[in-house]
């Protein structure tokens, strides 16, 4: 295999090395294609599938799949768009989210996405789920309503943090995160400092007294659409 | 009590030699012992096989029948699939219901008995069918529920159950059952007569190379549905470097209306383990894994018979029939009641003692399977077919059946026909001729392939089941001129959304929201638009999904959409003042009315 890969996003020549996934060979090149669950630190969890392409005519998650010599992969069409705004929408519906007053708006991922799509309400019915809240720990709060399972949290404690304090429990729609305690958060290990506590792409897993430190208005998403940092290294 | 299940649960641990990955096998064995697996017990097992307490909630949190929470000594399971249903699962229900006191998911007050509802347990061609903990129970009536309930009272030993034997080795001793086989068409490859170890005995004539060249020439695909080319998986299996690799066979039968497996398991086991060891010898496996849905515990002493068996034969063990250094045994791992761990990547993960959730793909199992080590996996029918092609040669294999789908197929008919049961067909056969077969002269629909496959209409009667044409894994479903096809479409929806592991977004919401668009259809409060949404999100569910369940699990909609349109269309109307029709604003007042203890004054009258 040569060290260098060569193949097409949209038609545009990409130059990857071998053993990345689209993902990353497209935000070397400065190409955007969305994604929720994924964070370049941790193992590609290919759960929200907001990144779906068309590879070779078939879609793959582009956050897993690996990059092959001469492949086409199509990722900005009008197709693949209304399958993301589908599944943002999905996402909207499935939790209680209330941006208005969640004090992650601006530097929420899941509604910076739903801007870039040009979402401005779900399609679908609510599903008003009940979801529970577990404030017991000193400095973190998690809050199950917002959160979109993306598996961050799971992965940066297990992987990062070497502690295991969440893990998916339930299956279907009843999929939640759970803590490895008895009940609460604040009978595991976990600390304000872990990595964990630092990857939630939603206000589900939010440090306690730091939530407006930076007003609305100056956050990261609020001037930028979310992917321009990418977009802006072409 | 408490230290009573202190030295248990450490026993079963122990037993299991402390393995994390066989968390599987240790939390079955709690729940059975002690009905639930308690919070207390998930700290014991977590400190016996050092692993988070919470990693084995998210394990037992997966399967239906493991449970946090106590069951009685007895669980009845009732199936509610849609079969069942056709046959009148409502009225044995609420039999169920007066017999024993209590609603489904609830126990007698005396703790003793659990009620509740299970999807397909494989019992199409008997429905309606319910399982007494591992016991079977079939052709269910109102009487018959009656009688049941009064026996069970009676000894509270699901063993101990009067009902009559059903044929073959369902009467045999270790299955004790009354499950009937209903093999009412016996084909050339897998119900003829066969010469057992005559397969095995030419393989290891052969070079593993050459059994597998073998295989290919048979053009054996994958019996499982998927129809992938055996010998080509076996192929990469054998060339992917990995100092331990297995196989291992899929016999979780979970896709609605498929019943084929039960009948192998009960009467070809010998030739599916003579597959197996085949497999082992062509990809160069020491060690096979036989995944035996929860739902069929009722075959497991005759499968573990027919392995100690062929043990003591030499046909498992160390030097098979002689042959220097072919090593290669086979263990059985029980499932817990999960469709998804049909798919065969979640398959190896329940193996592995996780959650059944599929992996990500690539690596493929060939090259990174159970325990990251090259796997492969096959379909019960396909490794009885393996048996055969190594018996009789390649050439007999694929005499019969079409061009580009070999040999023949094994199919499970339930529904609405006269004949319902297992028929083995050449593959090629037209829809109608098989309809006509099986007893079904005025059907309105057929469901191929379950409910991943698709419901056709009339006018595809005259297309052919093969890979080409309509694939299929064995399920075939009937419905008759009476059935509502929306209402059916619903059904299945609603068994996807039990079904579905969660693990991406697409799968996990957007079942669930089909069924919430059928079910507002089906409440006469459809507009024309939500067809649109229906078809749209179907595609966006089957595009996006991670693995084969959700990227066909909008099927039942997608096809009976195409296929039906008119009984779509004609449910839904445009609302005459351009109000939402399912917008019910008393029903959305309510809730505030309760709060505030008073009557809206807007809305009263």
């Amino acid at each position: 295999m040569s060290e260098h890969i060569t193949f097409t996003i949209d038609g545009v020549e990409i130059k990857g090395k071998a053993g990345q996934t689209i993902l990353q060979a497209a935000d070397q090149a400065g190409i955007y294609i969305p994604r929720l669950c994924y964070l370049s630190e941790l193992i590609p969890h290919g759960s929200c599938r907001v990144c779906t392409v068309i590879v070779n005519g078939k879609p793959q998650a582009a956050c897993t799949q690996p990059i092959t010599e001469g492949m086409t992969v199509e990722n900005d069409t009008p197709e693949l768009k209304e399958h993301r705004r589908n599944i943002i929408d999905m996402l909207f519906v499935e939790g209680n989210h209330y941006c208005m007053f969640c004090e992650k708006s601006g530097n929420c991922e899941l509604q910076a996405m739903a801007y870039r799509l040009g979402i401005p309400a779900p399609k679908y019915p609510y599903l008003f789920p009940e979801k529970d809240i577990d404030a017991t720990h000193p400095d973190i709060f998690i809050d199950r309503n917002r959160c979109i399972l993306c598996g961050r949290c799971v992965e940066a404690s297990r992987d990062i943090d070497h502690k295991g304090v969440f893990e998916f429990v339930g299956r279907g729609i009843n999929k939640k995160v759970a803590v490895n305690a008895e009940a609460n958060l604040k009978d595991s290990n976990f600390k304000v400092a872990d990595k964990a506590a630092d990857v939630c792409p939603v206000g589900s897993i939010i440090k306690k007294r730091v939530g407006f430190a930076v007003p609305v208005g100056q956050r990261k998403y609020d001037s930028k659409p979310i992917g321009s940092e990418i977009e802006n290294k072409k | 009590m408490s230290e009573n299940l202190q030295t248990e649960v450490k026993k079963i641990c122990q037993a299991c030699g402390n393995d994390r990955t066989r968390m599987m096998d240790i939390v079955r064995a709690v729940q059975q012992q002690f009905g639930q697996v308690s919070s207390e017990a998930m700290n014991l097992i977590a400190k016996s096989v050092n692993c988070h307490r919470v990693e084995v909630e998210s394990v037992v949190s997966f399967y239906a029948f493991l449970s946090k929470k106590s069951k009685g000594k007895i669980v009845i399971r009732l199936c509610n699939d849609v079969v069942d249903k056709m046959a009148g699962v409502d009225r044995i229900a609420e039999a169920f219901k007066k017999e024993l006191g209590i609603d489904f998911g609830q126990t007698t007050p005396d703790g003793k008995i659990t009620l509740e509802y299970t999807p397909c347990i494989g019992m199409c061609d008997q429905a309606p069918a319910a399982l007494v903990n591992d016991e079977v129970i079939t052709y269910l009536s109102t009487d018959k529920v009656k009688e049941l309930i009064d026996d069970i009272k009676k000894h509270y030993d699901p063993a101990k159950l009067k009902h009559r034997l059903g044929d073959g080795n369902n009467a045999d001793e270790l299955v004790h059952s009354c499950v009937h086989n209903g093999v009412r068409k016996k084909g050339r490859v897998i119900f003829s007569e066969y010469k057992q170890e005559a397969g095995l005995k030419n393989a290891l004539a052969m070079s593993p190379v050459e059994v597998i060249n073998e295989v290919k020439t048979a053009r054996l695909r994958g019996r499982g549905g998927a129809g992938f080319p055996t010998g080509m998986k076996w192929q990469f299996t054998r060339a992917a470097t990995g100092n331990k690799k297995f196989i291992l066979c899929n016999a979780d039968e979970g896709e609605p209306g498929t019943f084929k497996d039960r009948v192998l398991l009960t009467e070809r086991a010998d030739m599916l383990v003579e597959g197996m060891t085949i497999g082992g010898y062509a990809i160069g496996a020491e060690a096979g894994i036989l995944y035996l849905r929860g739902e069929y515990a009722y075959l497991r002493k005759l499968l573990e018979k027919v392995l100690k068996d062929r043990r003591d034969k030499k046909l498992l063990g160390n030097n098979i029939l002689g042959k220097q250094g072919f090593n290669f045994d086979i263990t059985i791992q029980m499932g817990a009641g999960a469709y998804i761990c049909g798919e065969e990547t979640a398959l190896i993960s329940s193996c592995e003692g996780l959650r059944g959730d599929p992996k990500t793909r690539p690596p493929f199992p060939a090259q990174k399977g159970y325990l990251g080590l090259p796997t492969s996996v096959n379909n019960v029918e396909t490794l009885c077919c393996v048996a055969r092609i190594l018996e009789m040669g390649a050439a007999w294999f694929a005499e019969v059946g079409s061009k580009g789908s070999p040999s023949t197929k094994l199919l499970s008919i339930s529904g609405d026909c006269r004949l319902p049961g297992v028929y083995e067909f050449p593959f090629g056969i037209k829809v109608t001729d098989l309809l006509k077969e099986v007893g079904a002269d005025d059907a309105q629909a057929v469901l191929i392939g379950g409910p991943s496959g698709q419901i056709i209409g009339p006018n595809d009667y005259n297309r052919t089941i093969c890979y080409d044409d309509l694939a299929t894994g064995g399920a075939v479903v009937i419905f008759g001129p009476e059935r509502d096809m929306v209402e059916i479409a619903a059904e299945y929806m609603e068994f996807f959304v039990e079904e579905s592991c969660g693990y991406c977004t697409p799968c996990r919401v957007g079942n669930v929201l089909l069924k919430k668009y059928l079910d507002k259809i089906l409440a006469g409060k459809g507009e024309p638009e939500d067809l649109d949404i229906l078809q749209k999100l179907g595609e966006s569910i089957k595009t996006t999904s991670r693995c084969g369940m959700g990227q066909t699990s909008p099927n039942p909609v997608l096809t009976t959409l195409k296929n039906f349109r008119k009984i779509y269309e004609a449910k839904v109307k445009k609302s005459s003042d351009g109000m939402q029709p399912n917008f019910d604003i008393r029903k959305a007042l309510a809730d505030g009315e309760t709060a505030a203890n008073r009557q809206s004054v807007i809305y009263t009258k």
